[in-house]
């Protein structure tokens, strides 16, 4: 008679701990299918500019006045929603609260000052395929902003109401995972839209 | 760290008690709002097939329409416009409706059948992707019926599709019920990918998988990743339409080409998606019938990935007349041409495996080996129009077209039909009519290759696609008339097929749980199986945990002792290559958020189509809402602490 497999797994985790869950698996797949979403839409922005005529780029030195400043607030606020993340893990109410409400405020004044940005531009949606390009790739990124705010203001909530603990936290650990994910996806648009231009693309 | 509520899950052989309390927990509501609620696999699965093969029926009465309007020259049973809606909305139905969700279905009801669990990873998530699937299948076909139909081609290249061509709300119901079915398509993906990781039995390692998880996988990690290229050329489009953007107007510097590439970035690894998982039905049941493991797993699950791998490198094959540099056609040509490499793998380890076997012969195993022929037809025209030169004469032509009949409909249909005799007994506890599947198969392989295997010759003879009608003398007719007798002849076999269904559901012959005596994980348990799949969680130990008898292997699969997981609504979710126990997972109870958020998405598009902005307030108002409540962490699923708040 063969042996018969057996089987006999000691105290599991029940539901999910820290990451380890299905839900972080879950929001990992969301970010790589965002990721390519925003992969294609930069694909059309290079291809159609490097296929264009000259004089395409309505703006061959874009203007980095707002926009860098604003990059950086973006950046500062992924590094905030982290150290709210660890508030959380190291079971420090206060400094999880305050990482998330300043995350939140801050994504709140990038998106402000991002629509100073637009108003400042020269040039609208309609008026070329630069046009469009630029205003419905930032516009993409701005609607994952306001979802990124929604997030970071329903965990606020949730982590004020007391929910989370050490070792039960999937949500906020995969709600920041959502946030970082909109501040890295920045840095390539803005590589794109307002870097490449100085390094030779589209002229 | 509070460590307190780890628990050993404890062995057991099956009692009618387990069972009894498995069927508490597992059990979902009926009427109405059990219907509305329901997470449960099967009945998701069950749900995608019919509402899938509802679409096939209606793509194929579309077919037969234009084949009785070109069976001869000059014929006026439709006008060029009615035409044109037709030849589209029949590529959309067949390719988007009905191929891609028919294999959701399958593998949505089989998944955890076969990988020893108890539903999939994100039930609710499961429950919303049908839900969505439905509500854009209405939408399009609200389209369709209101003379609002795409009618550019399912490929619906610009400058064609753009408004000051196309003035009226065709190309709106097109681009935004291609935006909603996409939703669809990517949370399903999502859904797959972490099922296969996370939630096979323990010991299932991924060298032990059954092939319907490689390709189902296969085609589920690139649909998430490229069918957000379809989402957005379409989203793109109709921002150009109606909101005064550029994106593929020439006229301020947009770029036509773009369209096509957006397009196509998705439309060929999309192919293999909808033929990789038929694929696996042939890879896992033709074995069954020549009664010996498949010839060949590790070669043919490499060429599952390989094939999708290549797969996001031909694109520009469907582009070789557009003006393309000729050192980039030649890199897509090259690739496209690689391809038949892992498909021969395939094909010629299906063949060894009947070859070694001893092939008991049932109308299954009919579809699934004539699937190997049709294959290689579809094959071998496909590697023609993979060269540059051939394909500048024959693209365009009717040749393309049954190039693309002979794999969508001989590796797509043919395995489905084959997995539709295969499964039902597993589904309905009842087999279908074998005699009545006789004339079922015949009918449609004869009528199949009557209708394209001539058609070959009428694109080399220089007939366009999508053109409504031809004249006298262009040396079509015979051709042409021959296709539309097949057309039929294939339609006379689909409704015996509807008939055997239908016959056997109420006196077919009884199944039991194993009627073919096939080897994989869902032919364990009663057909049809219980709300909660398996009693015990088995502990598998090598491809084919039912035929480790015959084959002696040394070490067995455990089926009648196996964790019970019977302390509330729970199954074991395993660690990804070596599936070992990582941790019980709660799973969700029956609710309404998926079939709210729909209805939510549905009021937001259709405010998107009619503009009214008050109408897409409330859809994204309903939306926020269910999401808020479906994603709030509960104790139950142990996603807030219990002692907490």
């Amino acid at each position: 008679m063969a042996e018969v497999l057996t089987l006999h797994p000691g105290p599991l985790p029940v539901g999910p701990i820290g990451r380890r869950g299905l839900g972080w698996w879950g929001v990992g797949t969301l970010v790589a299918s965002e990721a390519a979403l925003f992969g294609y839409l930069l694909f059309s922005y290079f291809y159609t500019g490097a296929t264009a005529p000259p004089g395409w780029m309505l703006e061959p030195r874009p203007v980095l006045k707002l926009a860098l400043p604003n990059t950086i607030l973006l950046l500062a606020s992924s590094v905030i929603a982290w150290y709210g993340e660890h508030g959380v893990l190291d079971r420090k109410p206060a400094q999880a609260l305050i990482g998330f409400g300043g995350a939140f405020l801050m994504a709140c004044l990038f998106a402000a000052v991002q629509v100073l940005e637009w108003y400042a531009k020269p040039f609208h949606m309609g008026t070329s395929s630069y046009g469009s390009l630029y205003f419905v790739t930032t516009g993409f990124h701005m609607a994952h902003v306001v979802v990124g705010i929604a997030v970071l203001g329903v965990i606020f909530i949730w982590t004020a109401l007391d929910y989370f603990s050490p070792r039960r936290n999937l949500s906020v650990s995969a709600g920041v995972l959502y946030w970082h994910f909109v501040d890295i996806v920045w840095l390539f648009i803005f590589a794109s839209f307002y870097i490449s231009p100085y390094l030779g693309f589209g002229r | 760290m509070n460590r307190a509520d780890d628990r050993a899950p404890a062995l057991g052989t099956v009692s009618p008690g387990l069972e009894h309390r498995l069927h508490e927990l597992w059990e979902g509501e009926g009427g109405l709002k059990g219907f509305l609620s329901t997470v449960d696999h099967k009945k998701i699965g069950l749900r995608y097939i019919v509402t899938a093969f509802t679409f096939l029926l209606l793509g194929g009465i579309e077919a037969l329409i234009m084949r009785l309007q070109l069976a001869g020259p000059n014929a006026h049973l439709l006008s060029p416009e009615q035409y044109d809606q037709l030849f589209s909305t029949h590529g959309m139905t067949m390719i988007f409706l009905y191929a891609s969700p028919i294999l959701s279905g399958f593998s949505n009801y089989l998944w955890p059948l076969i990988l020893g669990t108890r539903d999939m990873a994100f039930p609710r998530v499961n429950a919303l992707s049908y839900w969505i699937y439905l509500a854009s299948g209405i939408f399009l076909y609200v389209g369709f019926l209101t003379g609002n139909g795409p009618n550019d081609g399912w490929f619906n290249y610009v400058p064609y599709a753009l408004r000051d061509f196309n003035p009226g709300m065709n190309q709106d119901f097109y681009s935004l019920g291609m935006v909603l079915l996409g939703t669809s398509t990517t949370v399903g993906a999502a859904n797959f990918i972490v099922t296969a990781m996370r939630t096979r039995a323990p010991g299932m390692s991924i060298n032990r998988a059954p092939m319907l998880l490689w390709g189902t996988l296969t085609a589920n990690v690139a649909n998430l990743l490229v069918v957000p290229a379809v989402s957005l050329a379409f989203f793109l489009l109709w921002l150009d339409r109606q909101f005064g953007t550029h994106f593929f107007d020439v006229r301020a510097e947009g770029q036509p080409l773009l369209w096509q590439h957006l397009f196509w970035i998705f439309g060929h690894p999309w192919v293999y998606a909808i033929v990789l998982p038929a694929m696996a039905f042939v890879s896992d049941a033709l074995p069954v019938f020549c009664r010996r493991p498949l010839v060949g797993y590790p070669l043919v699950a490499l060429s599952t990935v390989a094939t999708m791998v290549l797969g996001f490198g031909v694109w520009v094959h469907h582009m070789f007349a557009t003006g393309l540099p000729a050192l980039g056609m030649s890199f897509f040509s090259a690739a496209s041409i690689a391809i038949v490499v892992p498909s021969s793998v395939t094909i010629f380890s299906w063949l060894a495996t009947i070859w070694h076997g001893r092939p008991v012969v049932t109308t299954a195993f009919m579809f699934f080996a004539s699937t190997i022929i049709l294959f290689v037809i579809g094959g071998v025209s496909g590697f023609m129009t993979a060269s540059v030169p051939v394909d500048w004469q024959l693209t365009d032509t009717y040749f393309v077209v049954a190039h693309l009949h002979y794999v969508l409909i001989g590796i797509n249909l043919f395995p489905v039909l084959g997995a539709i005799y295969f499964w039902f007994p597993k589904m309905t506890g009842r087999l279908l009519d074998e005699r009545l599947g006789r004339w079922n198969f015949w009918l449609i392989f004869i009528g199949f290759n009557l209708a394209f295997l001539p058609m070959h010759l009428t694109g080399l003879f220089g007939m366009p696609r999508r053109v409504y009608t031809y004249g006298p003398d262009m040396g079509w007719n015979t051709l042409n008339l021959i296709t539309s007798v097949g057309s039929f002849v294939i339609a006379i076999g689909v409704v015996l097929l509807l008939v055997n269904v239908v016959k056997s559901r109420r006196s077919g012959a009884l199944a039991g749980p194993n009627p073919w005596g096939a080897h994989t994980l869902e032919w364990s348990i009663p057909s049809p199986p219980p709300p909660y799949n398996f009693a015990l969680i088995p502990a598998v130990a090598s491809r084919h945990p039912l035929w480790e008898a015959e084959l002696h292997e040394e070490v067995r699969s455990s089926l009648d002792r196996g964790l019970m997981l019977d302390k509330g609504k729970e199954t074991l979710g395993t660690t990804p290559l070596d599936a070992l126990p990582d941790m019980i997972l709660r799973m969700p109870e029956d609710t309404v958020a998926p079939f709210v958020l729909t209805l939510g998405l549905a009021l937001l598009f259709t405010g998107m189509i009619l503009k009214v902005w008050l109408l897409m307030l409330a859809g994204a108002l309903v939306l926020t809402a269910s999401l808020l409540v479906w994603l709030w962490p509960r104790r139950e699923l142990r996603e807030r602490e219990p002692a907490h708040g």
